[in-house]
């Protein structure tokens, strides 16, 4: 780890030579060539670009779900994949370590708000009682008054914010969000944008969000194209505010 | 968190529904037990009200219950006579079938000698035989009442209804009813006068009608049953076989047909059991495949979602047992024969539905285990 970076600068994902491909001979399908990476703490970083780019086989990457070809991977320091993944236990990194934000709220359909997001905590070992009061405590924070309304009660904007606040229970180091504001109206995109944007900076977290919703473009610190499962080109998107 | 618990408190109604059905089939589980117990309990009521502790009978058979015994009447005094023996009873047994008025009665009728060994117990309402004519005890479940005359014999003599029994019926199940010893050998022995007449031409001699089929005794404190039915083995040349060989012919012989039967269908019922509950728990695992999924995406490990699996399936099996037995205390009243719930068989039951629910889950466990946790991305 670079010790002479400030604490929020440091790198939370850092990825190198990633390759991914899908079966073999005719069928195969290079969804990831080559793939340089580095999101460091605090930093919102976007993802465009063509649908079947790879994006979303990226995000999976990162999170320890699919597992690359080839090439090296670490997360908040650890080297996690080199060749093959390093830890048996991906699902307990996942759990303390990576928050995900899907494009529908993937709730447990079965627990209200509140046990969604405690249900998380617990898993990774906090007590009951403590969950519960936390959970409530970050639905509170998320402006969320229906605590014990079930997913399929709860708008879909409404829904996105507490699998947003799941996501976040933990305190992950970083955060991958695949079209997280598709489903909403741009008021509520926006919303969402402030959330990802706030959190980056309260814990510290790397936040890496697939999108292709324009209105957003401005919202991040660097616009990261990808096309043909390359990454292709870096922008860092003008303010709205300072443009001309 | 209790997810199993979650899931089924989101869920009642389905969770009720199926409890339900499940506990219709365990519900039939257990009146199966109940029957087969009620059926054991009927056939040894008799024998244990009588309360004797040896049977005498002809030579080489086994009882009046087994095979048909039939012994001079004065062998009760020789039986009284000899040594270690308190108390004897001359019994007759058949079955007779008749109506009252336009109900059809079918009766397992004892004839014993009033005052001694053989009468009713248990009796409820009434009293028992105080003429040496004409007067009959009967259980309730014959359907009746005090004062009741039941016509009896080929002459429709009416017998007088003086009194009645709780749960006394034969080992086939027909009601036990009661009457004088020399109303039961008419009853038994007696042909009509046509057929008497017939005989007496054809240069036989009448039937005589002062038979009886068995010898109850009771020994004087202290007398081995072993040694007195040796005396009377040697003595009489009758067979004399103690109340506890009677039960074991009882339950071996009249009602194992009975057992095996029942015991096939258990088994059918079991099997047929197991197959659902198991189809229910692979159902409901797979409607939450995707939950599934989600869990394994953030982060749960296998244990917790095994649990989910197996304390759901449990639940229901537990549930559905409960609502077995409740449905099965309610009705088992309307059954026409005794259905008896022991609390061994219940817990025998028990037992198995929870080996069901366990076996029956692994099949549901194997297909979440399987799932791949990026299955929680694919959208729908
Ligand atoms: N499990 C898989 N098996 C085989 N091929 C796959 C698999 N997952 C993705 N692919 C292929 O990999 C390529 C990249 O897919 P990916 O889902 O990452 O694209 P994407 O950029 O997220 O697209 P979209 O914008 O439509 O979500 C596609 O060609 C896709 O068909
Ligand atoms: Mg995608």
């Amino acid at each position: 780890m670079d010790e002479s970076l400030p604490f929020d600068r440091l790198p939370r994902v850092e990825l190198r030579a990633i390759s991914k491909h899908f079966g073999r001979g005719e069928a195969r399908v290079d969804a990831l060539v080559d793939i340089k990476l580095t999101v460091r703490a605090g930093e919102v970083v976007g993802l465009r670009g063509p649908s079947g780019c790879g994006k979303s086989t990226l995000l999976n990457v990162i999170g320890c779900v699919t597992e690359p070809s080839s090439g090296w991977m670490q997360l908040d320091g650890e080297p996690v994949y080199d060749g093959r993944f390093l830890r048996s236990d991906l699902r307990r990194l996942r759990l303390t370590k990576i928050g995900f934000i899907f494009q529908t709220h993937n709730l447990l359909p079965f627990l209200t708000a509140t046990e969604n997001i405690a249900e998380a905590m617990e898993l990774a070992g906090i007590r009951r009682h403590e969950a519960r009061e936390r959970a409530e405590a970050l639905l509170d924070y998320f402006d969320m008054r229906q605590m014990r309304a079930y997913p399929s009660e709860l708008s879909g904007g409404m829904a996105q914010r507490v699998a947003i606040a799941r996501a976040i229970a933990n305190s992950p180091h970083i955060i991958l969000a695949d079209e997280p504001t598709a489903p909403l109206d741009s008021v509520r995109a926006g919303a969402v944008m402030d959330l990802l944007t706030r959190i980056a900076a309260d814990q510290h977290a790397a936040v890496l969000v697939v999108t292709h919703d324009e209105s957003i473009f401005h919202r991040f610190d660097r616009l990261i194209g990808m096309r043909d499962g390359r990454i292709e080109g870096e922008q860092v998107p003008a303010h709205p505010a300072l443009a001309p | 968190m209790n997810l199993a618990l979650r899931d089924v408190r989101r869920n009642k109604l389905r969770f009720a529904l199926t409890a339900l059905g499940v506990g219709m089939l365990l519900g039939v589980v257990i009146a199966m037990t109940g029957i087969y117990e009620g059926a054991l309990a009927d056939a040894l009521a008799l024998p244990r009200a009588l309360r004797a502790d040896l049977w005498v009978v002809q030579q080489r058979t086994f009882g009046p219950f087994a095979e048909p015994s039939r012994i001079p009447r004065d062998t009760r005094e020789l039986i009284r006579r000899m040594p270690g023996v308190a108390a004897a009873g001359a019994v007759t047994f058949q079955t007779v079938q008749t109506r009252v008025g336009p109900k059809p009665v079918r009766l397992f009728l004892e004839g014993y000698e009033v005052g001694r060994l053989g009468g009713p117990a248990n009796i409820i309402a009434g009293h028992g035989l105080t003429e040496s004519h004409y007067q009959i005890v009967v259980d309730t479940s014959s359907g009746l009442h005090l004062g009741e005359n039941v016509p009896l014999g080929p002459y429709h003599d009416p017998y007088t209804v003086v009194g009645l029994t709780r749960g006394m019926v034969s080992s086939g199940g027909d009601p036990m009813a009661w009457v004088n010893l020399l109303d039961a050998q008419a009853l038994q022995f007696a042909v009509p006068p046509a057929l008497e007449r017939r005989e007496q031409a054809s240069g036989r001699s009448p039937p005589t009608t002062t038979d009886i089929n068995a010898v109850l005794v009771r020994l004087s404190p202290g007398a081995s049953v072993k040694a007195v039915a040796a005396d009377i083995a040697r003595w009489k040349h009758l067979s004399a076989v103690p109340e506890a060989e009677e039960e074991s012919y009882l339950t071996l012989f009249v009602i194992q047909k009975m057992q095996q039967q029942l015991g096939m269908f258990m088994g059918v019922l079991v099997a047929v059991s197991a197959v659902i509950i198991t189809l229910i728990i692979y159902t409901l695992t797979m409607d939450k495949l995707r939950s599934i999924a989600t869990l394994k995406f953030i982060g749960a490990p296998d244990r917790v979602i095994i649990a989910m699996i197996v304390q759901q399936a449990l639940a229901l099996g537990l549930s559905g047992f409960g609502v077995g037995l409740v449905l099965i205390e309610q009705v088992k009243g309307y059954f026409p024969r005794r259905v008896q719930i022991e609390t061994r068989d219940l817990l025998i039951i028990l037992a198995i539905v929870t080996v069901v629910c366990l076996a029956g889950s692994m099949l549901g466990v194997r297909a979440a285990v399987k799932v791949n946790a990026a299955e929680a991305l694919a959208s729908g």
